[in-house]
């Protein structure tokens, strides 16, 4: 919502720095997006007669103008535009001349003539969007001639706000409703119109009327009548604020309309009278497939939730609230007006407007409701400046009004307590008094009556405001945000991370600290993609209304979109990036019962350049920070992953079956090609929902026992089909009790060894808590490991 | 005799003197002194001695002894002293001539914001809470009193799901419904913040992303007020920003919230004097706050009479952006390594 400072000063005599007043409407919730100084900048800006129009010797799109600015001398100047003819008036910017744009008028050379200023067109002067051609002045001006050019036409310096009105601030879509707002708050009288207009000619009674069928969709219309009106054009000062704040004029009438719903927040509508058959109109909501023709010249066709006004014959002439139709516009040789002033349901122009895609000026104000009580000011506002342009034009006397529902508007109950405990400050009923009567609102009993609460009528242009809390929230904004107090809330609580979100720091921490970067990929995917990553097993969740294509699915995996960061980053020569991401996955297969898909927390990482066991170390490294126990690695096939290089990691420490949590190893080398990936690329991917859905993070103490620890070493031909992991559980549980570390100290495949089998050599490391172990001991241990291995596994112990 | 011992020991000196090596030393004091050494020889005549001179022989002996000894030890430490010094001048290494290596990784850009967010808050005394991303039309707007066809519905851009009844579910367009499923799932007092992820139909440009994030903080207890909220900011707004950045609250709109305010602080760039960055105001507007309307407290069946509360909200991406001076949001989700390891 734009307002001038010149309107606004209509209505309450405001005063002072203009951005301090712009301050004000900020700190009342109408916050200043802009605010322009008008009218400044135009010193040296004359009024000139065009003598003579020359062509210019060696251009074609530049002319030679001489000018007369008072003195009878002609001064030549070069101008680009042609739209004026000899003995107009047009403004002269003379030498010196800086324009409101910044630019300096110079004596300068075009084209190897003189041009002694510049000849301005409105957007230059910027009194307006006009740049067709040179801004041609009333003749009226004539006696003018060299006169500076604001005080010949009477342009003010003048201040132009942009507001952003909040959506529950209907009276702000206005210009009083802004000065009314701005007045309480400066402490001055806000004065309303009274517009005065004599009326004549026949009554309405009888050649006009209004019927609403659907009282749902209209609370009140209101016509009156308006006789021999001339449609041309507005007076300069009426079209240049319409300008200003945004609208194109367009005719005298439509102008006046316009001009209307700016200053008083009310959408009205005018008719050509002679084509409206008897004066008659009909409100109901539309029929399913209706069509009307609107005066865009667009035909559209309508649904029954939009509201129209239609003809004795049935013909829509209007969509309610939102937009007028072709048939009865105003023309130029419109002599008779039906003026319609109507309050419509909010909620049905929303739907309407947003079903139609039409959001007008109308409608917006519709939407948030505008002022049953105030159409009557408005008709007659509307008629006072019909009068003002064309005094021959008269006003019917009378107005035809019919009802439907209005919005119930019962004085609301208002607790001074409740105030002052939801804003935190001490309020007495005679503050919120104080703070709302300014502003329109009605207070029935003495302020602090016996009960500390006070009754509240809501003005009529307050449609939003219906309750106690809405009440509050105005006492708040007229009280000032910043000078209710602040402090920090009393009671004591404590502040802390969930277990669940500890473990995710653990997480990132730990693969940050073995070199991976966190990416984030978009969880959108293209419809292949999944495939392309050999993930096309489970059905994905689409989106309804994607912005394009390659972001219509949801992620089933966080794989797919990891493999592209790799992609991407191999394309711009960051070779090796080791990238992870935490992110959620959706799934196709489990929907809700409130149709909401299953949605679990993945971790993935993807290490390009390394092979399948460093995802497994980075696996491993992960348990280990975690404190998980029982997990470990079954080599079967997974959809996307190396056939021979990747596994399930699942955990087996329960009494139930084996829990899946992910999978580890490589990307399948033809899904690498699907992506353009050059190198070897390892991958991890954990389920956190079921990991972290494990017990873990226990760690009990074990003594360090104060004994010597002795080695032994043992090396198996194990055959490659047997995994080492199976003979290092087998170790363990035959080392017995005193084994207190195990490690795979060597792998070998070669001369020595059989075809299809390797060398493990493993070092066991015996210590007991009480005492010093002899060879004895070790040897004992040493004799069972070996016994246990060979007799389970196709394994035999190297000499 | 006498002269004999004098003899040994000037040459013994000289002797160990001109050692070369640990070996040699080693080599001389067993001939010097060893059971089969010069030294011994000489002890084994003392015997046919006078007791007079045997006794002036015996200490002579002993003092050539230590003065043996002593050279010995001296040569010993000189020799190992240079074996040393040649073994760590063998060992030199130059600790700039480094080959390529792994370093840290990073922590996404977003991830650091929010884990300061969160630090933040949970020494104010907040817990962290989190829901789900993809969301039902209830949670994310009807419980937030935006019934269907409300016109504020306008104000965000929501992508709705192929799954359940045709636009009903939906990927969240802001975190605030994780406040409804926080007082769903608890009994006041409340003290959370809700980061996470949240979604809008929005073409990708400089300042916009069809997925970013936000964090959403939500107090309800007996007896909060405006006031309340209007402290925590400020309290937040120092200790995020530091303490010369200081909030400020404007009247503002949002169907879950009433009073509803606009969140500003003052501008990080220019410290509130104006500029560039914040349109010359001295400002920068960070988010949306305000008192839980009763209309929510009502949907998850808390009595607004009993019960107050405020909420406020903000993004996440922006902070990030505007702590690194990063001016375009999509950079946060190119993936390139270059730039997550900038940070």
């Amino acid at each position: 919502m734009k307002v001038l400072l010149s309107w606004l000063r209509e209505f309450a005599p405001f005063e002072g720095d203009p951005v301090e007043l712009g301050e004000q409407m900020s700190d009342l919730g109408m916050a200043v997006e802009s605010l322009d100084v008008l009218g400044g900048g135009l010193d040296g800006i004359v009024v000139a007669r065009v003598l003579a129009l020359r062509p210019h010797p060696n251009a074609d799109k530049i002319q030679l103008v001489d000018v007369d600015t008072g003195d009878g001398e002609p001064l030549q100047i070069c101008c680009g535009a042609f739209n004026m003819a000899v003995g107009d008036l047009v403004p002269l910017a003379t030498l010196g001349t800086v324009m409101p744009g910044g630019m300096a008028i110079e004596r300068r050379k075009m084209r190897g003539e003189w041009s002694n200023g510049m000849l301005c067109s409105g957007r230059e002067l910027e009194l307006g969007d006009d740049h067709s051609g040179i801004l041609v002045l009333p003749p009226a001006l004539a006696d003018r001639l060299g006169a500076p050019f604001a005080e010949a036409m009477g342009i003010e310096a003048d201040v132009l706000y942009d507001l952003e009105i909040n959506p529950n601030r209907p009276d702000a879509m206005s210009v009083a409703g802004v000065a009314r707002d701005l007045a309480a708050r400066m402490g001055l009288p806000f004065t309303p119109l009274s517009p005065a207009v004599p009326e004549g000619g026949a009554a309405i009674a009888g050649r006009a009327s209004v019927t609403i069928h659907d009282p749902e969709l209209c609370g009140r219309f209101l016509v009156r009548i308006l006789e021999g009106v001339q449609v041309g054009d507005s007076p300069e000062w009426l079209a240049r604020r319409l300008t200003l704040l945004g609208m194109r004029p367009i005719n005298s009438i439509v102008d006046i309309s316009n001009y209307v719903m700016l200053e008083l927040g009310q959408p009205n509508h005018t008719y050509d009278l002679d084509k409206v058959p008897g004066g008659e109109l009909h409100v109901r909501w539309a029929r399913e497939g209706e069509t009307i023709r609107t005066l865009d010249d667009t035909v559209r066709t309508l649904r029954s939730t939009d509201g129209v006004i239609a003809d004795r014959s049935d013909h829509a002439i209007g969509i309610a609230g939102v937009m007028g139709g072709a048939s009865t516009e105003i023309s130029a040789s419109t002599r008779n007006v039906l003026l319609e002033m109507a309050w419509w349901a909010p909620m049905a122009i929303a739907i309407s407007s947003a079903q139609l895609g039409l959001r007008s000026e109308a409608s917006m104000r519709f939407e948030r409701g505008a002022d049953p009580e105030g159409l009557e000011l408005a008709a007659q506002r509307f008629a006072e400046l019909v009068a003002a342009g064309a005094p021959t034009s008269t006003l019917a006397a009378g107005t035809v009004v019919a009802e439907g529902d209005l919005p119930s508007r019962e004085a609301i109950r208002v607790r001074t307590e409740r105030v002052s405990a939801l804003l935190g400050h001490p309020f007495t009923g005679e503050d919120v008094r104080r703070l709302l009567e300014p502003i329109g609102f009605v207070f029935d009993q003495a302020a602090d009556g016996v009960d500390g609460e006070q009754l509240v009528r809501i003005p009529s242009f307050r449609f939003d405001t219906t309750t106690e809390t809405d009440v509050i929230e105005e006492v708040a904004r007229h009280h000032g945000y910043s000078r209710i107090g602040r402090r920090m809330p009393s009671g004591v609580h404590a502040g802390r991370l969930s277990e669940r979100q500890r473990d995710r720091r653990t997480i990132r921490q730990v693969l940050v600290g073995l070199g991976l970067d966190e990416a984030m990929p978009m969880p959108f995917l293209a419809p292949g993609d999944l495939d392309r990553a050999g993930l096309g097993e489970i059905p994905p969740v689409t989106i309804a209304n994607p912005l394009a294509a390659e972001e219509s699915v949801l992620r089933t995996s966080l794989r797919a979109g990891l493999l592209k960061a790799i992609a991407y980053n191999e394309s711009h020569r960051n070779e090796g990036a080791q990238l992870f991401e935490i992110g959620k996955v959706w799934s196709g297969h489990r929907i809700g019962p409130d149709g909401v898909p299953d949605e679990r927390e993945q971790l993935c990482a993807v290490l390009a350049g390394v092979d399948a066991h460093d995802a497994v170390r980075t696996l491993r490294t992960l348990l280990s920070a975690l404190a998980v126990p029982g997990i470990g690695i079954e080599q079967v096939a997974v959809p996307g992953l190396h056939p021979t290089r990747a596994g399930e990691v699942v955990a087996t420490g329960g009494d139930g079956p084996p829990v899946r949590l992910g999978a580890v190893g490589e990307i399948d080398p033809s899904v690498l090609d699907d992506f353009g990936i050059a190198a070897r690329v390892a991958c991890l991917e954990l389920d956190l929902d079921a990991l972290l859905a494990l017990p873990h993070g226990e760690r009990p103490y074990a003594p360090i026992s104060r004994y010597p620890s002795s080695d032994t070493d043992l090396a198996f031909e194990v055959a490659d089909t047997v995994p080492a992991a199976d003979v290092e559980a087998t170790i363990r549980h035959s080392a017995g009790p005193r084994l207190v570390d195990l490690r795979l100290f060597d792998v070998y495949r070669g001369p020595g060894v059989a075809a299809a089998h390797r060398s493990l050599a493993y070092r066991l490391r015996f210590q007991a808590p009480d005492r010093t172990l002899t060879d004895e001991d070790v040897a004992s241990a040493r004799a069972a490991v070996i016994a246990a291995v060979e007799a389970t596994h196709p394994a035999r112990l190297r000499a | 005799m006498i002269d004999d011992l004098h003899d040994l020991a000037s040459a013994a000196t000289a002797r160990i003197e001109a050692a070369s090596s640990l070996d040699d030393l080693r080599a001389l004091e067993a001939d010097l002194l060893g059971k089969k050494g010069r030294l011994a020889e000489v002890k084994k005549q003392l015997g046919g001695l006078e007791p007079d001179e045997r006794r002036a022989v015996g200490q002579q002996v002993n003092d050539v002894r230590t003065t043996i000894e002593t050279a010995v030890g001296a040569k010993r430490a000189e020799l190992e002293g240079e074996a040393r010094r040649a073994r760590l001048e063998a060992e030199r290494l130059d600790l700039t001539e480094l080959g390529p290596f792994r370093g840290r990784g990073h922590l996404h850009l977003v991830t650091q914001t929010q884990e300061r967010l969160e630090d933040v808050f949970v020494g104010l005394g907040f817990t962290v809470s989190e829901g789900p991303e993809v969301e039902t039309d209830w949670y994310n707007f009807e419980a937030l009193n935006i019934p269907p066809s409300h016109p504020a519905r306008g104000m965000w851009d929501t992508l709705y799901v192929d799954a359940g009844a045709p636009q009903t579910v939906l990927l969240r367009t802001h975190t605030s419904p994780v406040q409804i499923r926080v007082m769903q799932r608890q009994e006041p007092p409340i003290y959370s913040v809700m980061p996470g992820r949240v979604y809008r139909r929005d073409t990708a440009d400089a300042s916009h992303m069809p997925v970013f994030h936000q964090i959403e903080g939500l107090v309800v207890d007996r007896g909060i007020s405006f006031a309340d909220l209007a402290g925590t900011l400020e309290a937040f707004t120092s200790a995020y920003f530091g303490g010369s950045i200081h909030s400020r609250l404007r009247p503002s709109y949002f169907p879950f919230t009433e009073p509803s305010a606009e969140y500003d602080i003052n501008c990080v760039f220019c410290e509130g004097r104006g500029c560039r960055t914040c349109g010359q105001t001295g400002w920068l507007e960070l988010g949306g706050c305000g008192m839980v309307h009763p209309n929510v407290l009502a949907a998850v069946g808390l009595d607004s009479e009993t019960w107050s509360g405020f909420a406020f909200g903000f993004g996440i991406d922006r902070l990030a952006l505007m702590r690194h001076g990063v001016d375009d949001i999509r950079e946060l989700f190119t993936n390139d390594v270059r730039f997550l390891s900038e940070f």
